[in-house]
């Protein structure tokens, strides 16, 4: 499929932002120093139908597409109501014209259907209303309760064509969703789409929870609970909701991550004052301890080739930065700014490592390279913490809690979604408070 | 039929009793109990029931501060950790829990090993005064339940905090 030379354009500058081409200059606004960029106008019709039962989910459909591209900030729906015609099927090539004049760059053409068996089946195409070709397209059936998993398959398929990064919509998120004052607080591990559907309750908030994250291979949890008083990490499936605690360790466990094959899980045990890093083949069970010194060595997080791990240790006397080899050797402290870095978590394109960075009494989240250069900094509180990369490296999720006063009023904690740009901070809808996001692998389609 | 109101109450005084005892008796073994007693008159009459978390609230003090991203005992925190080995001392069966907090100006997972540092350097302390290790657990809470509500430093202040609680 051909490559349009409107979307093309639109894309390197964009996504790239690199220095504006002459003829579209005018139409654009790029700030190229703070990576802003102008949303793609497009339009995305109401997909067709059959049925009536077909034409809820096709509206459905339609909504959360729209949704989920309006929601990256790379893409402006074009306002259904100016629309001038409604397409009239998937195969018919569109009046070029009546979107033109719309200034829609895009234009999706879907439809949702029944078949004789009561499968679903899906279609859609994407067309380049300028240059008036079809970009990508798609056809599938299933069974009709995947609708929404569907939209964010069709979501993914026409982000990835558009910007040419993978898209990151057909997934999860598992967080702690919180309830009740702060000295009474009520953690529950929750998941959800990363749109805020389907959310559930994995646990029942008797036992203090926190840091969730997701294997990268398994429908499995790492976290932190304190089940019989005893801070412990423990795996969790998704799936049929059993548990295990990882290890006999003879202190805390806590701050627990996969490695990028799922063979093992990276944490801290902190034992008669002292905090290390130890990984656990989860096959074998045997345990390695890869950092031993009287710091607090915690946060580890493994590098997308599973080779370095990064990780924060006080032992300069304050919080910072520092990766390893995966064996524990070769440690290098990576950040030397003002303040107090932690919660590292290494891209999952390598090139970059985000972290909460605590500096003149606020809060921050930044990215900086392995090597310890670029360090930018990308949001502001009273209080950010813990970020999360959506798969593609382009998104961090991650929490936002405000101040309270004396009665502890105010304290609200809400997740957020940014982009690498530092643009595009959105809330991410949760059903009560939420902290400790973390974002799940690709999913497998 | 027709209750009999004072033979009702009279059956709910002996109940009463009987649960006052089993308390009293539970409370030798070193359990806690101290806020169920705490409302009986004869209990309120002569203060808390000794080597209960009440008793070491009012008698002792259950807690010591620290400073910012800090886990040594500063000397008044020092004085009381060696009231806590003396009440130890006097009350042989009582085992504690050391729980280890800090305040929210920090992130989650420092200081979780942060509260650790602070309840072991309660723990340390009172070892070298002779307690018995194996009476005395540890467990750090990090920013998860801090004592007093708000975003202020006096809040801050009150929360870097290490508690002995009574099991």
């Amino acid at each position: 499929m051909r490559r349009l030379p409107h979307l093309v354009r639109w894309f390197l500058i964009g996504l790239l932002a690199i220095v504006p081409i002459e003829q579209v200059a005018a139409q654009l606004r790029v700030d190229i120093t703070r990576g802003n960029v102008e949303p793609l106008p497009i339009a995305i019709p109401e997909f067709l139908s059959n049925t009536a039962e077909a034409n809820q989910i096709a509206r459905d459909m339609s909504e959360v597409i729209t949704n989920n591209l309006s929601r990256s900030g790379l893409f402006r729906p074009v306002d259904r109501k100016a629309f001038i015609e409604e397409p009239s099927g998937v195969e018919v090539r569109p009046n070029f014209n009546n979107w033109r004049v719309l200034n829609a760059q895009a234009l999706v053409v879907g439809g949702a259907s029944f078949k004789a068996d009561g499968e679903l089946q899906v279609e859609f195409r994407l067309w380049d209303v300028f240059a008036e070709t079809a970009m990508t397209g798609l056809s599938l059936s299933t069974a009709p309760s995947n609708w929404r998993r569907i939209a964010h398959i069709v979501s993914d398929t026409i982000y990835e064509r558009i910007t040419g990064e993978r898209g990151y919509f057909d997934t999860r998120v598992v967080y702690i969703s919180e309830t009740g004052p702060q000295n009474q607080r009520v953690k529950r591990l929750a998941i959800m789409d990363q749109d805020g559907a389907n959310h559930r309750f994995l646990t029942n908030g008797d036992t203090l929870v926190l840091t969730p994250r997701f294997s990268p291979t398994s429908q499995e949890i790492t976290y932190l609970a304190y089940y019989n008083e005893q801070p412990r990490v423990y795996l969790f499936n998704i799936d049929t909701g059993e548990q295990e605690v990882l290890g006999d360790f003879p202190g805390m466990t806590f701050a627990p991550r996969f490695s990028p094959d799922g063979n093992n899980v990276v944490m801290s045990l902190a034992e008669q004052g002292n905090t290390d890093i130890y990984a656990m083949d989860l096959r074998t069970r045997r345990v390695n301890r890869l950092t031993k010194n009287t710091a607090i060595d915690t946060g580890p997080s493994y590098a997308p080739d599973g080779r370095q791990i990064v990780f924060e240790s006080d032992r300069s006397g304050s919080q910072q930065l520092y990766t390893m080899r995966s064996d524990g050797s070769d440690i290098q402290r990576i950040s030397f700014g003002e303040g107090r870095y932690g919660t590292p978590v290494w891209s999952p394109r390598g090139d970059l490592i985000a972290f909460t960075k605590i500096f003149r009494g606020e809060f921050h989240i930044g990215v900086i390279r392995p090597d310890g250069a670029g360090e930018r900094l990308l949001t502001k509180g009273f209080l950010v913490e813990g970020p999360t990369w959506a798969p593609n490296g382009r998104v961090l999720m991650f929490f936002r809690q405000t101040k309270s006063d004396s009665a502890g009023r105010g304290g609200s904690s809400r997740l957020f979604s940014i982009d690498l740009t530092g643009f595009n901070e959105r809330e991410v809808i949760t059903p009560v408070e939420a902290s400790d996001p973390a974002w799940s692998p690709p999913s497998v389609q | 039929m027709r209750l009999n109101l004072p033979s009702i109450m009279a059956a709910m005084f002996v109940l009463a009793a009987c649960s006052t005892a089993s308390e009293e008796a539970s409370d030798a073994g070193g359990a806690g109990g101290a806020v169920d007693s705490g409302s009986t008159p004869q209990v309120a009459a002569t203060g808390p029931q000794p080597g209960t978390q009440a008793d070491l609230v009012a008698n002792v003090g259950d807690r010591v501060f620290f400073d910012f991203d800090r886990h040594s005992l500063k000397p008044d925190a020092r004085a009381t950790v060696e009231r806590w080995s003396a009440w130890l001392k006097t009350y042989p069966q009582v085992t504690v829990t050391i729980e280890g907090h800090a305040d929210e100006r920090g992130t989650r997972e420092y200081n979780l090993a942060l509260g650790e540092r602070r309840a072991n350097s309660a723990l340390e302390y009172m070892q070298s005064l002779g307690v018995d290790s194996s009476r005395v657990r540890i467990i750090s809470f990090g920013k998860e339940r801090p004592a007093v509500l708000g975003s202020t430093d006096d809040a801050y202040s009150q929360n870097r905090r290490s508690v002995l609680v009574v099991n």
